[in-house]
């Protein structure tokens, strides 16, 4: 019984990727190796009978924790996934980042992560692809926009449900009109778009971090360790920048540990990303959300 | 994991219900016109569970004393919000409140009228209603459009609350008369609300015990009602159901499964089972239930999202319902009357066409006419001639080609649709019933548009000195059917008769996806063209009833597909033959099958 929601859930999810897949030609599906966005990953490979016919992009800000990078070449290689990434490689050249000491948190968010994602999504910047026969990644000839780009977000990270749609559009700065978000009803969603526009999918709107934990565990999805306690009371929450994300005080060792601490309600009253210290600052990430970052 | 989840009744709507910490979970909807009290409701039910965090109503009450505002619990709600915008906890961060039955979750549904496009996707997503009238205001032009919408939603569970008691001196007879006229005005479009409460959400009255202020009503309090709604029912006995949302080959991995797959709808399924596909009509039979990583099942239920292989090679798209041979079939038409209400910021008007959206299903149509509105402000009965924004209506729709679906009181999920103008989800509504369609010639097409000629069909043939006839040239796997197609017509041309050739794009390529090594050679899903088989039948059919003798190359065809040609081009005859292999260069080949063509014509006179 205790499985049923999240049967539930899976079937939605389900559900939803196949509508993007038949909708879309040209699709991309954000993977951040966090454990959203690897359910994300993993229910792909449900929906689409273990095959991931949609291209998986990750941007690289150059200061994500080196294990996160190589569980994703791992996975890539390992499930035969269509694996690309982009980065803002100016920015970092010219040390434009918080780490630097040239800039504010926020500013670098914007550079190395909301605008490396707009221009490697738009094609005007270099994607690189990962040849699955040498395991080495290659200058992608493919330059196409991205008309439909799959994301891990969560209702329960953002507050308002309502706000929100599984197919949800952008116009072109990547911006969101949260005040005029097209009607979602019975399953139709929307799959027509004027030129110059794109769609945002989230598949995963209805799912909440406990549900997350719970279905990694059901389904055994292979997920980094960051997230687990390796002795020192402490794990990540929530994978970010190495310089910009702290661990919380846990003890917990592998999933179930996390499922049962969840249970407790002990993170009832802290946000799930309160490790990450851009989203203090001002604005936090209420700008940056608006502005197309995830 | 339990092995046997066999047909089980999830909501195939997907909204987060279903069972949490073994506590079940009933998603709710408050709804009503502005100001008559929704949030007043909310918040007051919140208080009186014991479903606010610690402190909270406390710390608004003091704010507004400090700054000598009145109390309002619309406040409180706004203190909520706020707390899970900062993206605070796991749960809460949906409002809900708890009775000893189970948890509710209340959905969002802001209640202006500019919103109605949240209001209804909000509302789409709940299982029962509560839906709030001002005792002293009376019913006003939202009470009824909720209403309306609640029941198109599909949203049979309301409960109606008469609010606002204490400023009508909790009267028996002001509960009645608002109570009465309600009623028969939701007769109108056949709902019936489950339950009527007369309360005063801000002193609490009849909302989680019954009121003493009250004594002469003697129904549920607000609580008992919604305690009272049942969870969705199971659908395992209704029809099977399955929009196909696509036809998966992917080819990568030496994988060569031809995967149907989709969302079961309602009813249930296992191998072995006869189903049709329409509105294309073919049948095939299950061979396999496929999923990845899934315990094997024997069964699948509504809610599942599944994949199968049929025993037979057919070749169909995705929009098509598959359903079971043995089941109530659903029905297909061209003209439907419907139930609509628009969203749209331009007026949904005659002539010009739209997209309509059932199930995968993507079919062109237009307005014929409006039969009345279903009008939520004043008197009905006024004619229109477009639907405009916020109107609900009863009319008649022409599609352009035929849909599969099943009318409302059959059926649920297949008998609701979207409409797209441009870009973007301007209505939506339900199918009441199908139409009679305009009668259709052979062509199919509109006697009113197109005159035929009024030649007798024996007397065209003994004119023209030959028996049209419908020569296919059918190409398998490497087989080229167009160079002997080709070579057949040229001889028939020499032997001084009248041939046409028509050489068809790959019918199976057209409606499958099939990903290449490259990963990005993907097809437009083939439900924007018309089924290949059809678009060649109705060619070929204006060609023959000119007398000719048609020669058509196609390649992927089917035993189905041969059946819809037969059908379309009726009563002319289909003559079918195989493509040699290497007709490319073996010329021989070539030659062979245009004697073979030329003796089978020969013996058809
Ligand atoms: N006298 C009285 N006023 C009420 C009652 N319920 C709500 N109100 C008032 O009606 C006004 C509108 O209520 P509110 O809940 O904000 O309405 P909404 O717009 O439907 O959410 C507020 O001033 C409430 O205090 C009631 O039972 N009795």
């Amino acid at each position: 019984m205790e499985h049923d929601h999240l049967e539930q859930l899976e079937n939605q999810s389900v559900y939803i990727l196949r509508e993007a897949y038949a909708n879309f030609k040209n699709l991309a599906m954000l993977w951040s190796i966090g454990k959203d966005s690897t359910v994300l990953l993993w229910l792909a490979r449900k929906a689409f009978f273990g095959h991931v016919p949609i291209t998986l992009v990750h941007i690289d800000t150059s200061y994500k924790i080196p294990e996160m990078i190589r569980y994703r070449d791992h996975l890539a290689m390992d499930w035969h996934l269509t694996m690309v990434y982009g980065q803002n490689k100016g920015a970092l050249e010219r040390k434009e980042t918080f780490p630097d000491g040239n800039i504010t948190r926020l500013q670098c968010c914007k550079n190395l992560k909301t605008d490396a994602l707009k221009n490697t999504l738009s094609g005007e910047w270099p994607r690189y692809r990962l040849n699955l026969e040498t395991g080495k990644y290659e200058p992608d000839k493919n330059k196409d926009p991205y008309t439909g780009v799959i994301v891990g977000a969560r209702a329960d990270e953002e507050g308002s449900r309502s706000k929100e749609r599984y197919f949800s559009p952008r116009d072109k700065n990547n911006e969101w009109d949260v005040g005029d978000q097209p009607p979602e009803l019975w399953n139709q969603f929307k799959t027509d778009f004027a030129p110059g526009t794109h769609l945002r999918i989230h598949p995963l709107l209805d799912w909440t971090e406990l549900n997350i934990w719970e279905y990694i565990q059901r389904e055994n999805i292979p997920i980094t360790d960051l997230y687990f306690d390796k002795g020192t009371g402490k794990r990540y929450r929530s994978l970010g920048c190495y310089p910009c994300t702290t661990p919380v005080d846990s003890t917990s060792k592998n999933v179930a540990e996390i499922v049962a601490e969840l249970r407790t309600g002990k993170f009832a009253n802290i946000a799930e990303r309160s490790g990450r210290a851009q989203d203090k600052e001002d604005g936090g990430l209420e700008t940056l959300r608006r502005d197309g970052y995830m | 994991m339990e092995p046997t989840r066999n047909a089980t009744p999830f909501a195939p709507t997907g909204t987060p219900g279903g069972i949490v910490d073994g506590r079940i979970r009933m998603n709710i909807v408050v709804v009503g016109h502005v100001d008559h009290g929704k949030s007043t409701v909310v918040g007051r039910l919140l208080a009186d569970t014991g479903s606010l965090p610690e402190g909270k109503l406390e710390s608004v009450r003091a704010f507004c004393e400090r700054n000598s505002r009145p109390f309002e619990y619309a406040f409180l709600l706004d203190a909520l919000k706020d707390e899970q915008a900062q993206g605070i906890t796991i749960d809460t961060a949906r409002t809900f409140f708890k009775s000893a039955k189970r948890d509710y979750i209340i959905i969002d549904a802001p209640g202006h009228i500019e919103f109605l496009k949240n209001m209804v996707t909000g509302a789409a997503r709940a299982e029962a209603a509560v839906l709030v009238i001002d005792a002293k205001e009376g019913i006003r032009e939202n009470s009824k459009r909720h209403g309306y919408l609640l029941s198109m939603l599909g949203i049979k569970q309301i409960a109606v609350v008469v609010n606002k008691m204490d400023l009508v001196g909790y009267s028996k007879e002001a509960f009645e008369d608002i109570r009465d006229e309600y009623i028969a005005f939701l007769a109108r479009i056949g709902a019936t609300p489950r339950f009527f409460i007369p309360i005063s959400a801000f002193n609490g009255e009849n909302l989680i015990v019954p009121s003493d202020k009250m004594p002469w009503f003697k129904g549920h309090n607000l609580l008992s009602a919604v305690d009272a709604f049942e969870k969705e029912p199971p659908k395992a006995n209704q029809p099977f159901r399955m929009p196909v949302q696509d036809i998966y080959k992917f080819t990568s991995l030496g994988d060569d499964r031809r995967i149907v797959s989709g969302r079961v709808e309602s009813g249930s399924i296992k191998a072995g089972e006869q189903v049709v596909f329409l509105p294309s009509g073919k049948k095939g039979r299950i061979a396999s239930i496929e999923a990845f990583h899934a315990a094997p099942r024997a069964e699948i239920g509504a809610g599942i999202s599944i994949g199968f292989t049929l025993a037979e090679q057919i070749y169909i798209g995705r929009g098509e319902l598959m359903v079971k041979t043995s089941e109530v079939q659903a029905e297909v038409s061209r003209r439907l009357r419907i139930n609509l209400f628009w969203m749209g910021k331009k007026p949904f008007i005659p002539g010009k066409t739209y997209y309509l959206k059932l199930g995968t299903a993507k079919v062109p149509c237009r307005l014929e006419k409006i039969n009345y509105l279903i009008d939520a402000s004043e008197s009905g009965g006024q004619t229109k001639i477009a639907v405009e924004r916020h109107d609900v209506a009863d009319c008649v729709i022409e599609l352009s080609k035929p849909l599969a679906f099943d009318p409302i009181a059959r059926l649920e999920a297949t008998g609701r649709f979207v409409i797209v103008d441009q870009y973007e989800i301007a209505g939506g509504g339900i199918v009441r019933e199908a139409l009679a369609e305009y009668a259709q010639t052979s062509a199919s097409e509109k006697p009113s548009l197109l005159s035929r000629s009024s030649i007798p069909a024996e007397k065209r043939a003994r004119l023209m000195g030959q028996k049209p006839a419908l020569i296919v040239i059918a190409g398998g796997p490497g087989r080229d059917p167009n160079t002997p197609a080709k070579a057949l017509e040229a001889r028939l041309i020499e032997l001084g008769k009248r041939a046409f050739y028509l050489g068809l794009e790959d019918a199976q390529e057209a409606d499958a996806h099939t990903s290449s090594e490259s990963g990005n050679s993907k097809i437009e899903s083939g439900w924007e063209a018309e089924a290949p088989a059809a678009l060649l039948g109705r060619a070929a059919s204006l060609l023959l009833d000119a007398g000719l003798l048609v020669v058509a190359a196609a390649k992927g065809l089917d035993s189905e597909d041969v059946k819809i040609l037969e059908s379309l081009v009726k009563p002319h005859a289909v003559l079918q033959l195989e493509a040699p292999a290497d007709a490319e260069e073996a010329t021989g080949a070539t030659a062979g099958l245009v004697a073979e063509a030329l003796r089978a014509l020969g013996k058809f006179g």
